[in-house]
């Protein structure tokens, strides 16, 4: 018995110290020190609105738009998740038949993988630099600007993520697609 | 090639950091003599805990503490998670929960396992996931790290193995929550959100409207990778672009995932006084995880088997389930890294993994020793260890002794109870769900990854990990329940069996060594305890891994 | 006893062997053996499903058949194990044969009673030619004795009562003059009987360590009857019904047969090891615990040192011609008839050639050994004139007997003597007369062999204390020599005891002879004591193991014979185990090719094939049949044990490892694979 008041001693204790103190503790760290980032990185419009955020990818199907990754879940910001079908998965290559279908992909110019594949959270923010580039012809062509402007768009705003450990570059689509609004 | 500079970034980085800390974890939690700061402490942690927190305990008298604050613990998440619908911190307004899933999730959390039937930010109140499971994710670690203090210091001979009032504390306050401030600190400088808003509502630049869930994250992320718990707070774990933002950040967190189970090591060698069988049982945990990323950093660069016949480049390796911002390899790694130990967080689907690769998490959850839990991973080595020096010590032709202690009976008794719950669970559960609905009905997958998929679920759950193929639609009555208990009896029996061989062997009297002794620091007990350890864990599992991913592979894998 | 060797499969061991393989099929005795008796219940569980085979009939005949030689094959091997102690216990009984015993009563008359009636206390008359009825000491008379009924032995000891030679054994015969002996042991308790009973194995119960191995065998049973029962909902899934025989003998190979089989004959044999080497343990215990042994009691003289001293060199004095000390000191000897004095003859003779003469009276009046005098010579009456006198003893009885004849010790001599001393020898001075003629060097000789042996042993990790009545110089000099550890100088019964205990404290096992009563104490104490069976009746209580040949250095065998038994069964567990793999091999894709198979192809895991077997069915079999007969293969290695090396730990284990492991690993590849041309080559399949 005297255990269990120890015990309930001991949880008094720490959810003092763990959760009261520590949480309290980076909350105020962080809020004084990446205020931008500890609230979700988010960006908003001139009269403030939320457009997203940052590192959330959102929906976009208008050819005018470089495209994300595919999501599972519908880009939903509140119920993240993935596929979790087996790469072996039939589902997964009727998926894979109609965004080739969607990007208009032949053998002779096959679809970069990532654009097939969904990602782990459905809300993946990148695509590769390649994935970019495929885009270009389509979106340069409803939007009725010279191709080789968007490549340069891309290619500034592409960036190996882990430096010289990952030779794969990759790029924002959100923040291509508000440089293309701009 | 940069798989192999990640890998050598974050295994050295790890084993670099490890030494060093695993100093420090003797200091804090078996001060060598009380005075200075660790007097003070003492006294602190003491004057905390009460009365109880006076005498020294023996085996069972710490078991029954432990037990004792792990009801406790139980109860506190219980009802707060009944309770969120009432309690503050709830900006989303999160609703009641179903029973048998605050079953589940408190069982989960207690005992260190975090398997998640529910999606955090669906689901789950800010006071729920702080109050209930970040707090259980810091004392439910420190209880294992507890337990292993106590282990080293019977099989050092000693005949009563501490305080397990103290011990907890001493993990908590000393060892845990300075590494997570220092962590989450990291990580708040790596952008990752810290805020107790609620979510946001966005309109998106196509004119859509989406609702970005936000909360806590980087207080909840450092004590989850750190504590080898692994729940995440969003659904996705560290997949999610809140809960692991950068490349950074993801390197941060795979090496907290194996850090403190690797010092748990040195800890222990420290407190029995055996460096040098300490580096030996390192090294073949070393061995195991880096035969073990070999596997599944090569096995993934294989690209997605359902695009094969469709027009699509796949240049970087199977891309499903995966995200951009971590590198290629990353994925795989960490896939190795929370398996090897029993954290269970994912930066990437393991549903999705290529076959073979989805083998090589559930022989690291098989065999739950290569580092493993903060604490239990070595507890767990230790029962692999009684059974190759039984073995190795007949072979040498003398009555088998570890740590100068004969191993008889009793000691072996109790060790292959252990190894056999562990199969029990494992197979025992995936045999019942895999020939009724209750599995049957919530595959997310057909044929052989099906099975796999059930596999996965229950070998998660015994080893305590928290990971799953989340594909498997496993919020039901049926596996809350089943999962729930195996996940508490796999919690308590491999720590409370391992506590009794300790008792038992610190009890006996002392053998003299010499060079007809089985020496436990050499290569060769090395090589004999990687044996014994592949040998119980393939004879055990492999017809489950030929019928899982191993048919699936020859069945698609040209 | 018999000692002469049989070979391992001698007919009339087979033979009865072969029935009592049939008659331990009785569950009783199945039972006590965890891993035989689950495969018993496996053959049976085939057998019955041989009414609803169909169409597999012959298939599950084949497999019911094995399985069922598979647990008579573990039988058959327990069987010889204990047939060859049977042999030997048949002979002890022989001489058991009813005999009679004349108690005595109080007032000194005479009873006629069997020997099974008496008790002990009870003191009974044995005269020339009688049988001993019972084991006892020796209260009244000597006697010669024949023990050859116990020991094997035909030359007759002497036995008489107090000091160290007065217990005799019942079942062994007086040949002269009459003794009365206080009955020692209980009935049925007794020497003999204690011998019976250990060849036999009747009351063999189950050593610590065999009990620990049960137990992992049992473990990995229960595990793997975990595996196979899940595979059948496991297949379920898959769409694949997997029929009881086949789930059979996948468990049957996987679970360790070939140690729980082959496990109490290891035991056994080990003890009947012991026993060939005319070495008598109470219980498996103590054969495992010699195993364990670090610190080895040696007593000096005739472990270390042949028993007798030995004159190695003689020193002149100076101005003496070294023939004349020779000579002087073979004449000294002539008459001397203990070893000392023969080895002075022996020396004179081989390294100055004189020859051994006959003198005889009135010439020459011998004057023998006393421990007044503390010397022994000759007088010679030579030819008439004055008579030649002369003698060797130790310095001081010399010096005082040239003092008497008028000449003056030698300090020359003495300083030679002492040199002598330091050395590890024994000095003995020549004297003529007034006149000190030099030291013969008397000398324990270290056993040829010896020093290697002790290498052995420290190669192995145990160290040898050397016990001896010597000062410390001489010990050191003969510890030297013989290449021991340690020495305990000057020793006496209590000192043994505490070093005894001083070892045991710092954790060590320590294993020692003894033959006197003094030693019962430390024997006692001993982990592994062995008494000597010329020993008295309190050593041979006090030990736990008895040498028949009174040879202590056989102590060294006894440790080997430990080792080799706790190795043995290491060995065969490392081996059934790494067997496992290939069993795994055969079987899981014979079981499961049929799943997920696309029409026409073999399914996934039919890949898994990596043998190229067959079919199904003969790789099953080829398995089962493998798992069986390897037990009979291995029948002679648990018999004879595994081969012994003396090595370290690391070096022992580095070996075992590769030849047990990776070969237990390998060799069922190869086995089946060959099984599975012949089970074809033949149409059984």
């Amino acid at each position: 018995m005297t255990a269990f008041v120890t015990s309930l001693r001991l949880t008094a204790a720490t959810l003092l110290v763990c959760v009261g103190g520590y949480t309290t503790l980076i909350l105020v760290l962080a809020q004084l020190v990446t205020p931008h980032t500890a609230n979700g990185s988010l960006v908003t419009r001139a009269d403030g609105t939320v457009i997203g955020s940052e590192r959330i990818a959102q929906a976009f199907s208008e050819p005018r738009w470089f495209w994300p990754r595919p999501s599972a879940v519908g880009y939903n910001g509140a119920g993240a998740g993935g596929s979790n079908k087996s790469p072996t998965s039939a589902d997964l290559t009727e998926r894979g038949r109609q965004v080739v279908a969607a990007h208009g992909a032949t053998a002779a110019r096959p679809l970069p993988a990532d654009l097939a594949a969904a990602s782990g959270s459905g809300l993946d923010p990148h695509i590769t630099e390649a994935a970019a580039l495929y885009q270009i012809a389509r979106v340069a062509a409803a939007r009725g600007v010279p191709p080789d402007r968007l490549e340069r768009l891309v290619r500034e705003r592409a960036f190996a993520p882990g430096g010289f450990l990952t030779h794969e570059r990759i790029v924002s689509v959100l923040e291509l697609n508000l440089a293309l609004e701009r | 090639m940069d798989a192999i500079l990640l890998i050598l970034l974050i295994v050295g980085g790890a084993t670099a950091l490890s030494w060093p800390l695993g100093r420090y974890l003797r200091w804090a939690m078996d001060p060598v003599s009380l005075d200075g700061p660790a007097a003070r402490f003492d006294r602190l942690f003491r004057a905390i805990g009460g009365r109880t927190t006076g005498a020294d305990q023996d085996w069972k008298r710490y078991c029954i503490a432990l037990l004792a604050f792990n009801v406790v613990m139980f109860g506190v998440c219980f009802a707060v998670l009944a309770l969120q619908q009432w309690l503050p911190l709830n900006p989303d307004g999160k609703e009641a929960l179903e029973g048998s899933l605050i079953f589940n999730t408190t069982a989960s959390f207690t005992s260190n396992t975090n398997l998640q039937h529910y999606s955090g930010e669906v689901s789950l109140s800010y006071c729920s996931q702080l109050a209930a499971l970040m707090w259980l994710q810091f004392v439910s670690a420190a209880t294992g790290i507890a337990a292993l203090t106590a282990m080293a210091r019977g099989l050092a001979g000693r005949p009563v193995l501490g305080n397990f009032f103290v011990d907890v504390q001493r993990a908590t306050f000393l060892v845990l929550l300075p590494l997570a401030v220092v962590l989450a600190t990291a990580m708040v400088c790596g952008g990752m959100p810290m805020t107790l808003q609620g979510a946001v509502k966005a309109t998106t630049l196509e004119g859509v409207e989406q609702v970005i869930a936000r909360g806590p994250l980087a207080a909840f992320l450092a004590i989850k990778q750190l504590g080898t718990n692994g729940g995440g707070f969003f659904g996705p774990n560290s997949t999610h672009p809140f809960e692991n933002p950068s490349f950074f950040t993801n390197v941060l967190s795979t090496i907290a995932i194996v850090l403190l189970p690797m010092a748990s090591v040195w800890m222990f060698g420290r407190i029995v006084g055996r460096m040098r069988h300490a580096t030996v049982v390192f090294a073949v945990m070393m061995a195991l995880l880096l035969a073990k990323l070999a596997g599944a950093v090569a096995w993934e660069q294989a690209p997605t088997q359902a695009f094969a016949a469709l027009p699509i480049a796949q240049d970087i390796g199977n891309l499903e389930g995966k995200e951009l911002r971590f590198g290629a390899a990353a994925g795989p790694l960490w896939a190795v890294a929370t398996t090897c130990t029993s954290n269970g967080s994912v930066n990437c689907m393991h549903d999705s993994l290529n076959p073979l690769t989805g083998l090589v998490p559930l022989a690291g959850m098989w065999l739950n020793a290569t580092f493993g839990g903060v604490g239990v991973g070595m507890i767990n080595m230790f029962v692999y260890i009684v059974l190759a020096v039984f073995v190795a010590g007949m072979m040498v032709g003398r009555t088998p002794e570890y740590l100068q202690r004969r191993v008889e009976m009793r000691e072996v008794k109790l060790a292959v109870l252990a190894m056999f719950a562990h199969a029990l669970f494992i197979l025992g559960g995936t045999a019942l769900f895999a020939c009724t609905p209750w599995g049957t009905g919530t595959l997310n997958n057909v044929g052989a990854h099906g099975f796999s998929e059930i596999l996965y679920e229950f070998s998660s759950a015994s080893a305590n990990n928290g990971s799953g193929f989340e594909g498997l639609g496993d919020n039901t009555v049926p596996w809350n329940v089943a999962t729930g208990l195996v996940m508490l009896l796999a919690r308590y029996i491999p720590i409370v069996l391992p506590l009794a061989i300790a008792g038992s062997l610190a009890k006996r009297r002392a053998t003299a060594s010499s060079a007809g002794t089985l020496a436990v620091d050499t290569p060769t007990f090395g090589v004999m305890l990687l044996a014994t350890i592949l040998f119980l864990g393939a004879l055990t599992f492999f017809p489950a891994a030929a019928l899982g991913p191993i048919a699936e592979h020859l069945q698609f894998i040209k | 006893m018999t000692t002469k060797p049989v070979s391992l499969f001698a007919a009339e061991l087979v033979r009865p062997a072969l029935a009592d393989a049939f008659r331990k099929l009785h569950p009783r005795v199945l039972a006590r053996n965890p891993v035989m008796a689950v495969t018993a219940v496996g053959a049976l569980l085939t057998t019955a499903a041989l009414f609803t085979a169909g169409d597999d009939l012959g298939f599950v005949l084949q497999l019911a058949v094995w399985l069922w030689f598979t647990v008579l094959f573990a039988n058959f091997a327990e069987a010889m194990a204990e047939g060859r102690g049977k042999a030997q216990a048949n002979a002890l009984r022989a001489a058991r044969a009813e005999t009679f015993a004349r108690r005595l009563r109080d007032d000194g008359t005479e009873q006629r009673v069997a020997a099974t009636e008496l008790k002990q206390g009870d003191r009974v008359a044995v005269a020339a030619g009688e049988t001993i009825p019972a084991d006892g000491d020796v209260i009244e008379g000597i006697a010669s004795v024949d023990e050859s009924a116990v020991t094997g032995e035909s030359a007759p000891v002497i036995r008489e009562s107090g000091g160290d030679r007065c217990a005799v054994s019942g079942g062994t015969r007086v040949l002269s003059d009459r003794i009365v002996v206080r009955v020692t042991a209980e009935r049925g308790q007794g020497f003999l009987d204690r011998m019976i009973a250990m060849v036999e194995g009747a009351r063999r119960q189950k050593t610590p360590n065999e009990l620990a191995l049960t137990v992992l065998l049992a473990a990995l049973t229960l595990i793997f009857l975990l595996v196979c029962v899940t595979l059948r909902p496991f297949g379920d899934y898959a769409g694949v019904q997997l029929s009881t025989p086949v789930l059979v003998a996948l468990f049957v190979c996987l679970i360790p047969t070939t140690i729980g089989a082959l496990l109490s004959a290891i035991g056994i044999s080990g003890i009947d090891r012991l026993i060939r080497r005319n070495v008598m343990a109470t219980s498996g215990r103590a054969v495992e615990a010699a195993g364990d042994v670090d610190v080895l009691l040696l007593d000096k003289t005739g472990t270390i040192t042949l028993g007798n001293r030995v004159a190695t060199r003689l020193v002149p004095a100076t101005g003496v011609e070294p023939e004349r000390l020779a000579d002087a000191a073979q004449l000294a000897s002539l008459a001397d008839g203990t070893p000392e004095g023969r080895s002075i003859v022996v020396l004179a003779k081989e390294q100055y050639g004189l020859r051994g003469r006959e003198l005889t009276a009135p010439h020459a009046t011998f004057v023998p050994f006393t421990a007044a005098t503390r010397m022994s010579g000759v007088d010679l009456a030579d030819g008439g004139g004055r008579p030649r006198r002369i003698r060797k003893g130790t310095a001081d009885a010399i010096g005082r007997f040239v003092t008497e004849h008028g000449g003056r010790p030698d300090r020359e001599v003495l300083a030679a003597a002492e040199q002598v001393a330091r050395d590890g020898g024994t000095p003995l001075l020549v004297a003529d007369g007034g006149r000190m003629l030099g030291v013969i060097q008397l000398k324990d000789v270290v056993k040829g062999g010896i020093r290697q042996r002790f290498a052995q042993l420290r190669a192995v990790g145990i160290r040898t204390v050397m016990i001896t009545g010597d000062n410390p110089l001489t010990a050191a000099a003969i510890a030297a020599e013989a290449g021991v550890d340690a020495f305990l100088a000057e020793a006496t019964p209590e000192m043994k005891l505490q070093r005894i205990r001083d070892e045991q404290a710092q954790g060590r096992l320590v294993a020692m002879t003894g033959d006197g009563t003094n030693d019962a104490p430390a024997l006692a104490q001993a982990d592994v004591g062995v008494a000597m069976n010329t020993g008295t009746q309190a050593a041979r209580e006090a030990g736990n193991m008895v040498d028949l040949d009174s040879n202590p250095t056989k102590l060294l065998d006894i440790v080997e014979i430990g080792k080799q038994l706790i190795m043995t069964r290491g060995a065969l567990t490392t081996f059934s185990m790494a067997n496992d793999v290939a069993k795994y091999f055969a079987i899981l894709p014979a079981m499961f090719a049929a799943i997920y198979a696309t029409a026409g192809a073999p399914g996934p895991l039919a890949r898994l094939d990596v043998m190229g077997l067959h079919s199904p069915e003969s790789a099953i079999l080829a398995a089962v049949v493998f798992n069986a007969l390897i037990i009979v293969a291995l029948i002679p290695l648990a018999l004879r044990g595994v081969a012994y090396r003396p090595a370290s730990a690391a070096v022992v284990l580095r070996r075992n490892l590769l030849i047990y492991g990776l070969g237990g690993l390998v060799a069922p590849f190869v086995g089946i694979k060959l099984l599975d041309l012949l089970l074809v080559a033949l149409h059984l399949v």
